[in-house]
């Protein structure tokens, strides 16, 4: 079992990391949970692997599973749903903007706006960008 | 008598986050009060904490379970520091929200004070599951003010810092698992005492655990390789949001001290050494790149940015050698980083916008609006920045010199940064010089054509930037006092047994 194991946890973050490497959103994400889904498996499998037993201590009771791990995933899950769920509308709303899912910045995409308060020009504003000129 | 005290910075921020959530869309003024009230009465909290913090390490159990079971906080001198320093960013960032950032995108304030939560939080637990947690909530906070204002800028960069962090997370879970799978705890105290004790056999995983939350740590303080996520973040976040961010750099700073001085201060494992090995050159890299960087940018921003990277370059070089004086040293600088990274941000935003549509980039087209005010306040942020004397860089950077005299990297250290504080001399000479020395008298057009009348920048604007600069000064002027803080601190930190009985009196078998 434990080659079992550790080999699905090698795989789920090999491939991870081969999908973040890709310059599109959307295989970036699918990276990131993969890697995600890697973690809580290998954080589950630091209690020891263990079979039908309960994650209680009590009287009576020889053989148990360490159920630390069990709520380091739980958090660990909840945690990196909320980040993807955050990511995949980032990701939307910059291909929405955009037009491109590329992870890369564009030249043209530096424009921002300054000051404490709107001072008259907008600087997001390509035509008044020409004209200040 | 259990302090409750020292667990107000964190449900502090906590309780004003979610109740800024239900003040109403219009009552913009009420909200600005409960937010800049809840920050000030963070930073008188702060001061008392820093006030109880003498008297040495004090724990606070959670729900009272008793530790290494429970939840932890901790309050030692490295702590309250470091509380110090995210309260005074934190009020100075807040009083330059509200005079019209804040206004630019919902929920600025609660994603604010969520950000600090997470910050205070990384600096008092003494659990390192809950640093993770911590670092979570510092995240997601500060993803949303990275977009906050929005923008295709803000969304790509918003992209990309938050895949980096994602995945620094998911290392961070691997260690994590590590630790615990070699060491059966995660309270650092716990693990000071479980490490130390721990069978040669084991000592690969521990030092594999080790050196992965030290790539985590790493990605959070942007020591090279691991730096190129901090420009385009800082370059595209608003201002008073950045400005914060200048404390969010410190945390990975904070934790690799902390780590390397509690958990792994134990050489057996052979983990100091490697961290030596891996931290002098990496953080001389990072300080050189952050000043050829600050030499060649072409905006002020990445002049800013780039400035940030070669601090912590600084600060890094001067703490990898665990020593007293070095760690004194680095703690100085990391204050007096903290406050003129945040008065840079500021102000560069401020003299952005005088400029129109040339913004930040360095050419002398357009002329500064109030060019006395805002180039002076450049010229003392430059001096600052670079080391100069009167303002504390020139403390920081000397009491580092001092600090690593001795050393076996001081050849290394002393070239580098002498070398890298002339080039961001010469960096910040001519910034200054192109922006507000060779401006052009170029009118600025609307779109009509007409020539545009300048607006000039509030004053209050102004004032939060001089305001910073003033609390460098401070730092100067009695950086005798304040480096008698950091030398207490130091020693503090380099006794762990102090932690560790405050921690648990009895609970953890002796050290042997």
């Amino acid at each position: 079992m434990e080659s079992l194991v550790a080999s699905g946890i090698g795989i789920l973050t090999g491939a991870g990391v081969y999908l973040l490497l890709r310059r599109r959103t959307l295989p970036v994400i699918v990276g990131l949970t993969l890697l995600s889904y890697g973690v809580n498996l290998f954080l589950f499998a630091m209690g020891r692997l263990t079979l039908d037993r309960p994650p209680i201590l009590g009287d009576g009771v020889a053989a148990y599973t360490d159920p630390l791990p069990q709520a380091l995933v739980l958090t660990a899950i909840v945690i990196s749903f909320g980040m993807t769920a955050l990511v995949v509308v980032l990701a939307l709303r910059g291909y929405l903007d955009t037009g491109t899912d590329d992870v890369a910045i564009r030249q043209s995409d530096m424009v921002r706006d300054f000051g404490p308060q709107n001072l008259g020009h907008h600087p997001l504003d390509p035509q008044a960008r020409r004209d200040a000129w | 008598m259990v302090n409750h005290w020292i667990i107000a910075p964190v449900v502090l921020p906590a309780m004003t986050a979610v109740a800024l959530l239900f003040v109403p869309r219009g009552w913009m003024q009420a909200r600005r009060a409960v937010s800049v009230a809840s920050v000030v009465a963070l930073s008188a909290i702060c001061v008392v904490l820093w006030g109880m913090a003498q008297n040495g390490p004090q724990a606070y159990a959670v729900g009272d379970w008793p530790a290494p079971f429970g939840i932890v906080v901790v309050l030692d001198r490295l702590s309250a520091l470091m509380l110090l320093a995210a309260a005074a960013i934190g009020l100075a960032a807040v009083l330059y929200a509200i005079i019209g950032w804040d206004r630019r995108g919902a929920h600025f304030h609660t994603l604010f004070h969520f950000q600090l939560l997470g910050i205070n939080g990384a600096f008092l637990t003494g659990d390192v599951f809950n640093l993770f947690v911590f670092f979570e909530v510092l995240l997601i906070a500060s993803y949303g003010l990275v977009l906050h204002g929005g923008g295709a800028w803000r969304l790509k960069s918003g992209f990309q810092y938050a895949a980096v962090n994602l995945i620094a997370s998911t290392i961070f879970l691997f260690a994590v698992g590590l630790l615990y799978g070699v060491t059966g705890t995660l309270n650092m105290a716990d693990l000071a005492v479980r490490v130390a004790a721990l069978p040669a056999a084991d000592h690969a995983l521990l030092r594999v655990a080790a050196l992965l939350l030290f790539i985590v740590f790493a990605v959070k303080c942007a020591l090279v390789p691991f730096h190129w996520w901090l420009p385009s973040a800082y370059s595209a976040g608003s201002a008073p949001a950045v400005a914060l961010f200048a404390v969010l750099t410190k945390v990975g700073a904070y934790a690799i001290i902390r780590m390397h001085t509690l958990v792994f201060a134990d050489d057996a494992a052979g983990i100091s050494g490697t961290l030596q090995e891996l931290l002098v050159p990496a953080a001389a890299v990072t300080l050189a790149l952050g000043a050829v960087g600050v030499f060649g940018s072409r905006s002020m921003l990445q002049l800013a940015s780039y400035s940030t990277v070669a601090s912590m370059g600084t600060l890094l070089l001067a703490a990898a050698g665990l020593g007293a004086a070095q760690i004194s040293a680095a703690l100085y600088y990391l204050l007096h980083s903290c406050l003129i990274g945040a008065a840079l941000f500021l102000l560069v935003d401020l003299v952005a916008a005088g400029r129109g549509p040339v913004a930040d980039r360095l050419l002398p087209e357009v002329p500064v609006p109030q060019a006395l005010m805002l180039g002076g306040l450049f010229f003392l942020c430059g001096m600052a920045m670079v080391g100069m004397p009167p303002l504390s860089g020139f403390v920081g950077k000397v009491a580092i010199l001092d600090g690593l005299r001795g050393s076996e990297n001081a050849v290394l250290a002393w070239t580098v940064i002498l070398a890298a504080s002339l080039l961001l001399l010469v960096g910040f000479a001519r910034a200054g010089s192109t922006v507000f020395w060779k401006a052009g008298t170029m009118a600025l057009r609307s779109a009509g054509g007409r020539p545009e009348a300048m607006r000039p920048a509030p004053r209050r604007a102004g004032l939060v930037v001089a305001l910073l600069l003033a609390g460098t000064a401070v730092l100067s002027a009695f950086g005798g006092p304040v480096l008698e803080a950091t030398d207490a601190t130091a020693a503090e930190l380099l006794d762990r047994q102090l932690y560790i009985r405050a921690v648990a009196p009895a609970a953890f078998p002796p050290e042997s």
